[in-house]
């Protein structure tokens, strides 16, 4: 059941002279699991500071849960599992304190605290360090301590910014296999620098950059915007290469070929579409016809890397700070 | 009430886990006992009362207060932790109220282990015990007082050094303003009001009167009062500045 938790409207923080934020309206609905992405600076984590309740929009505002955040922070704070930037705590208390604290703090006592702490200890593997000092932690456990204190009174609404953050590859594997578990019935927004965690976990992407919401769609939509989406890339013989320029040469889909590779004897060549149409089989068939030897042959999917760079450097307006 | 004892409890807590606590009590102790004797002769003086004690209070407070206090704030900002503490349910008051309560708990608990010097002049002679716990009463209530100053200052930087002296200075003025020190300076050029208003908000002669066993409700609601102004004010700071 699609139902909006998260809205939106007209959100706009101003710090001075910088406009941090700048008009964004959106709404997320439970089951939804929205990507943040944006160079630094670009008004991610202020955005998601106002909707935590920590910092109060400029303009605008937005809706938890149809709680209004200026209005109503003590409810809209009570529906939300925050994880800040960097993931700040006590440092001198120990790991278990800590939960005990914020989960008292969430409302829960005695039998029902203890089984909190215990689920969400569990959840994010925290057991071997539960007596230390969160300060004489690692980073990837100082991240998952973060991460249970959000997690802990199991909130409607979730939002981390870089979750994944300092953790080591198995570590953000196991983070993302438990947000993909959490958002079936929550609303959930990550922010994040690695455009792979997008892919994986996100069913949802939104590229802000000084403050302006640029893309709005799924990470298949932006995938879609590479010029490499669905070009296929060709492995043949050296001697092959004017053999397949000139065969592709009819194809009317076929927007261009370029050499990426050259070493011993073979040729890598991209085949670029246009407007990312399907061109495998067409080229496929245009190859067998003339016998031409294949090495290897891949339907490339573009890299979001590409398409964050396009959008986000081509929309640098002039003069605005971009701090 | 509820958020407010559980902030509270985690601030006490924190305080006896790391070495502060132990530290500031051993040094509070220290001082306090060392002042009347050395300097108050307690002995010589032939008297069975705990004044020349009390006596040092404002000036122990002066400096050991803001040590404490300039931390609250201070700290929370520098590590983030207010970020934390200000995204969940519950609200500025409520945080502030905690955190000042749970730090003038815990120099209660410093000033109440003082009490072998109430045994002290017990067993030597025989005070007027109804004084004594004006004394102490009037002593909490000052330190009360010097801890909202210097928990608003704490909230307005993330340094704590800038906050201890800042506070330390404020509390100066406060402590002073009844003296002919800072009162001749107003008296040479302001009208007779606001030297009388000067040196009305001055602690030592509010705190003097209490000592003394004069129990009167403006003492006590002026220390009250002055708690109250603070810590509304350090609430409207945290509000203002929490996300800068």
């Amino acid at each position: 059941m699609m139902t909006e938790k998260i809205a939106l409207k007209g959100l706009t923080k101003r710090f001075g002279p910088l406009l941090a934020v700048d008009d964004i309206s959106m709404s997320i609905a439970s089951g939804e699991v929205l990507g943040f992405l944006g160079p630094n600076g670009a008004g991610k984590s202020t955005t998601m500071r106002m909707l935590a309740g920590f910092i109060e929009p400029t303009s605008g505002t937005a809706e938890i849960c149809g709680f209004d955040v200026t209005r109503h922070p003590v409810e809209v704070k009570r529906r939300i599992g925050y994880l800040p930037e960097g993931a700040p705590a006590y440092g001198d208390m120990t790991a278990e304190s800590y939960l005990g604290f914020i989960a008292e703090v969430r409302g829960f006592d005695g039998l029902e605290k203890r089984r909190r702490i215990d689920d969400v200890v569990d959840k994010v593997n925290l057991g071997e360090v539960l007596r230390q000092p969160i300060e004489t932690l690692s980073k990837g456990f100082k991240r998952r301590v973060g991460l249970a204190q959000a997690m802990i009174h199991d909130p409607e609404i979730l939002i981390m910014d870089e979750p994944t953050d300092g953790l080591d590859p198995n570590q953000k594997h196991q983070v993302r296999d438990l947000i993909r578990e959490m958002s079936a019935d929550k609303a959930i927004i990550i922010s994040t620098h690695i455009l792979e965690e997008v892919e994986a976990v996100c069913s949802r992407a939104v590229i802000i950059a000084n403050g302006r919401l640029l893309v709005d769609g799924t990470p298949e939509d932006l995938l879609a915007r590479s010029p490499d989406h669905n070009a296929v890339v060709l492995t043949v013989d050296a001697a092959q290469e004017d053999a397949v320029r000139k065969a592709l040469k009819g194809l009317e889909a076929v927007k261009g070929i370029k050499k990426t590779k050259a070493e011993n004897d073979t040729v890598q060549l991209r085949i670029r579409p246009r407007k990312s149409s399907l061109i495998a089989v067409k080229v496929a068939d245009v190859i067998r016809a003339r016998k031409i030897p294949v090495r290897g042959m891949f339907v490339d999917r573009g890299g979001l890397d590409e398409v964050f760079r396009k959008i986000t450097v081509d929309d640098k307006p002039g003069g605005e700070g971009d701090a | 009430m509820r958020n407010i004892r559980i902030i509270a409890k985690r601030e006490i807590v924190g305080y006896f886990i790391t070495p502060l606590a132990y530290i500031f009590i051993v040094i509070f102790l220290a001082l306090i006992g060392a002042f009347p004797f050395y300097i108050g002769r307690f002995f010589t003086n032939g008297q069975a009362s705990l004044e020349s004690f009390f006596a040092y209070h404002p000036w122990l407070y002066l400096i050991l207060v803001p040590a404490v206090a300039m931390r609250l704030w201070a700290e929370e900002r520098k590590t983030g932790s207010i970020e934390i503490l200000m995204t969940l349910p519950v609200s500025t008051t409520e945080a502030v109220l905690g955190k000042f309560l749970a730090a003038w708990g815990f120099i209660g608990i410093a000033l109440s282990l003082t009490f072998p010097m109430w045994i002290t002049v017990n067993v030597l002679g025989d005070p007027d015990n109804g004084v004594i716990l004006a004394g102490y009463l009037g002593s909490f209530l000052m330190a009360g007082a010097f801890l909202a100053i210097g928990s608003c200052i704490s909230a307005l930087t993330k340094n704590q050094v800038i906050a201890f002296i800042v506070a330390v200075t404020v509390c100066f003025l406060f402590t002073m303003s009844g003296l002919e020190l800072v009162l001749n300076f107003f008296q040479a050029w302001a009208p007779e009001l606001l030297v009388r208003t000067v040196a009305s908000m001055s602690f030592l002669t509010h705190f003097t009167a209490i000592m003394k066993g004069v129990i009167e409700l403006r003492d006590l609601v002026f220390f009250a009062s002055l708690i109250a102004f603070w810590l509304f004010v350090n609430i409207v700071v945290i509000d203002l500045k929490k996300g800068s």
